[in-house]
């Protein structure tokens, strides 16, 4: 039978770009990429990564592909759709304790998302991007075939397509290793922290025994207590230490209309992360952690992005190379601050080596991750002077500039995954690495068939 | 529980597979497609299917397919407890008004396939003294209605048929289960824009489990359909005539 057609209203996470488009949904993802211009799987990239190129571009929903295909149990290799989302492969395989290698903080993501992103974790330090894991992919091409690549067979096909943002290749499936893990269970450690320096110093000196750490900040906190937050410190806990029983899934909540914008305003955001540092006593946390708590926090609220209404948010992510005065990262911090900014969730990570993904996000350095509501209202600093009022996203369009020169001349880059407002001189002076990245696209898409709104914002598509 | 099922590559029947699967039951898949059938397959042993999951190609169009496939089911499960039937054709009436061959697909498929399958089925049901047969027809077979008028009327047949044949044999142990989902976004319903009270492939399965384990003749799922078609069932003809649902 066709699969029907159906155009529709198409956002990020972040609910902002939206835009209308054509998108095909079926079982049958050899069918429906056939045609398509992108593949769309449950849509947390947060900002235009899964949005098509143009209003007549069709975008293939690849969430029904949902099926595992093969499971060795003595080499954890699993073999599956490219659809499945993270948050099935938990379901099943984490009761008989196995888990992905890498998971980011969603468990609603599919695994050619995962591909596509390149998405790293709690144990980056350790593992690396999910990429590294990945022993094979079948991609349905630009030129409609289907492609079977490795490290073996059309190697630089392979590296481009994890983390290539789904512009080398439709992910048709993935066969990636999954982990033994000793219990389903985390033993956790967290810890309130002062200040960004000792925050920093917590996490290089947590990641030479924890295989799991990241950093929470009060980005509102802003001089002596630049920085301040909570480190948290996870490993799997042993057979001894665990529960008899595997944690039971656990219950959601869900936002169930678009809150008014003025819910989240600089004052409940202050509010909230005030509560968050404070309300962590006594300063040093120990025990067992139910694994979604740990991982997926925020997956206890269903569609928890409603929180900010219809105007939506942005996530900014970069990494800043380390500096023994931790420089780079405060004076970013600071910059966010002068610039006005307010991020309700901000989180921070000390990332390990570069992956094998030629576009991947992370390198060594300093990860910082903002949540920033899109509001209008006047720019703290406005570089002509000015004091009108500018829209949410004239607003947001400032933000991201001034952070953007930061991090250019930091030496640092941004995640593709979280971006939405990114100009693209300033994305190719960060990225040395995307003339090899559009040699290779080149080679297997001559025409640039496979697009989104991002690339065409970005590296110049075609609409 | 042993279970051959038609239609288990897809939309609901891919998620009552995977309920059945996870608590262990065994499992034979029939459908139109090998290699399709062989990945469902290969989907429900990584799940905890009991036992090598193994598929016959069967096609509601075809039906000399019919006996063969549930005679392979049979001697891999080494007897056969319950047949599930979620296959069927869908499309919208303005796609079947415009095309009287896929019309007659439809029809076929939906009516005088299916039944000619469950009549199979029940012959050897019966000579094993018994079994569940479980058949998904719609509410769309509840009231002649504009959307659905060439589907409609299928699905009202089988439904009428699946009455038929409980009350005719569950005396003599055959129990007839006839599901009535309502709209539930599967890749079949995929394009279409949603109905109140959407339901997902899961929800349906998960009721339609139940249904089966406990011998209901009769399922509306999600069970919410049960109280809105028991007030389309009401509505006089005068009013119907004018809505569009």
């Amino acid at each position: 039978m066709t699969v029907r057609a159906s155009r529709t209203r198409l956002e990020g996470w972040g609910r902002y770009p939206n835009v209308d488009g054509v998108e095909l949904r079926s079982e049958d993802l050899g069918e429906i990429t056939r045609e398509a211009t992108l593949s769309r799987g449950l849509a947390r990239s947060y900002g235009d990564s899964s949005l098509p190129a143009g209003p007549d571009a069709l975008v293939a929903n690849t969430t029904l592909a949902d099926r595992f295909l093969a499971f060795d149990p003595e080499t954890g290799v699993l073999r599956a759709e490219a659809g499945v989302s993270l948050g099935e492969i938990n379901r099943v395989f984490l009761r008989r304790n196995w888990f992905v290698p890498v998971t980011p903080g969603t468990q609603y993501v599919t695994l050619g998302g995962m591909v596509a992103s390149d998405v790293h974790g709690k144990n980056h330090h350790v593992d690396g991007c999910f990429g590294e894991h990945v022993r094979s992919l079948r991609l349905r091409l630009a030129d409609g075939s289907i492609v079977d690549c490795s490290e073996e067979d059309a190697p630089e096909l392979f590296r481009a397509t994890i983390g290539g943002m789904g512009l080398t290749g439709h992910v048709l499936e993935v066969e990636f290793r999954m982990a033994r893990i000793p219990s389903a269970w985390i033993f956790g450690e967290s810890e309130r922290i002062a200040n960004l320096d000792a925050m920093i110093e917590g996490l290089k000196r947590a990641a030479e025994s924890w295989p799991m750490t990241v950093g929470w900040i009060d980005c509102l906190a802003g001089g002596r207590r630049l920085g301040r937050g909570i480190l948290m410190k996870g490993r799997w806990a042993t057979a001894d230490e665990a529960p008899a029983k595997p944690p039971r899934p656990k219950r959601r909540l869900s936002v169930p209309f678009d809150f008014p914008g003025w819910v989240i305003s600089r004052w409940s955001i202050r509010a909230f992360n005030w509560l968050y540092y404070r309300k962590h006593v006594p300063r040093v946390k120990r025990g067992l952690v139910h694994p979604e708590s740990f991982f997926y926090p925020l997956d206890a609220i269903n569609d928890w992005n409603r929180i900010y209404g219809k105007q939506g948010f942005f996530q900014y992510q970069c990494v800043l190379p380390h500096a023994d005065d931790n420089g780079p990262a405060r004076r970013f911090l600071d910059r966010f601050l002068r610039q006005g900014g307010v991020s309700f969730l901000s989180v921070i990570k000390d990332c390990g080596r570069e992956g094998k993904g030629i576009l991947s996000f992370p390198r060594p350095g300093i990860s910082i991750a903002l949540d920033v509501p899109i509001r209008a209202g006047r720019l703290a600093v406005s570089p002509s002077g000015e004091k009108s009022r500018l829209s949410g996203e004239l607003r947001a369009q400032a933000l991201v500039d001034r952070l953007n020169e930061l991090v250019l001349a930091e030496g640092g880059r941004i995640y593709l995954t979280k971006d939405a407002f990114t100009r693209p001189e300033h994305f190719r002076a960060m990225e040395p690495r995307l003339e090899a990245f559009g040699e290779i696209r080149a080679r297997w898409d001559p025409e640039k068939k496979l697009a989104s709104a991002q690339s065409v914002r970005l590296l110049g598509d075609r609409p | 529980m042993k279970v051959a099922i038609l239609g288990a590559t897809k939309g609901m029947g891919r998620a009552l597979a995977r309920r059945m699967a996870e608590r262990g039951d065994g499992l034979f898949l029939l459908g139109r497609s090998a290699e399709d059938l062989r990945r469902s397959a290969r989907d429900l042993e990584i799940r905890g299917a009991a036992g090598p999951v193994e598929t016959a190609v069967c096609d509601l169009l075809r039906p000399e397919t019919f006996a063969p496939a549930l005679d392979r089911a049979t001697e891999a499960l080494d007897g056969l407890e319950t047949v599930v039937v979620t296959a069927g054709m869908f499309a919208t009436q303005e796609e079947l008004e415009g095309d009287s061959r896929l019309a007659a697909e439809v029809l076929s498929a939906d009516f005088t396939g299916t039944v000619l399958f469950c009549e199979e089925a029940r012959g050897r049901l019966l000579a094993a003294g018994g079994g569940t047969l479980c058949v998904f027809s719609s509410v769309a077979g509840e009231r002649g209605r504009k959307p659905v008028v060439l589907y409609g009327a299928a699905k009202a047949g089988l439904s009428q048929y699946l009455e038929g044949l409980d009350h005719r044999h569950r005396a003599a142990g055959l129990k007839t289960v006839c599901v009535k989902p309502g709209f539930v976004k599967t890749g079949m319903t995929a394009g279409l824009k949603p109905s109140p009270f959407a339901g997902e492939p899961d929800q349906v399965a998960r009721r339609v489990l139940k249904a089966i384990d406990r011998g209901w003749p009769e399922v509306y799922a999600p069970g919410i359909w049960r109280w809105v078609m028991a007030v389309i069932r009401l509505l006089p003809r005068a009013v119907m005539r004018r809505v569009g649902f």
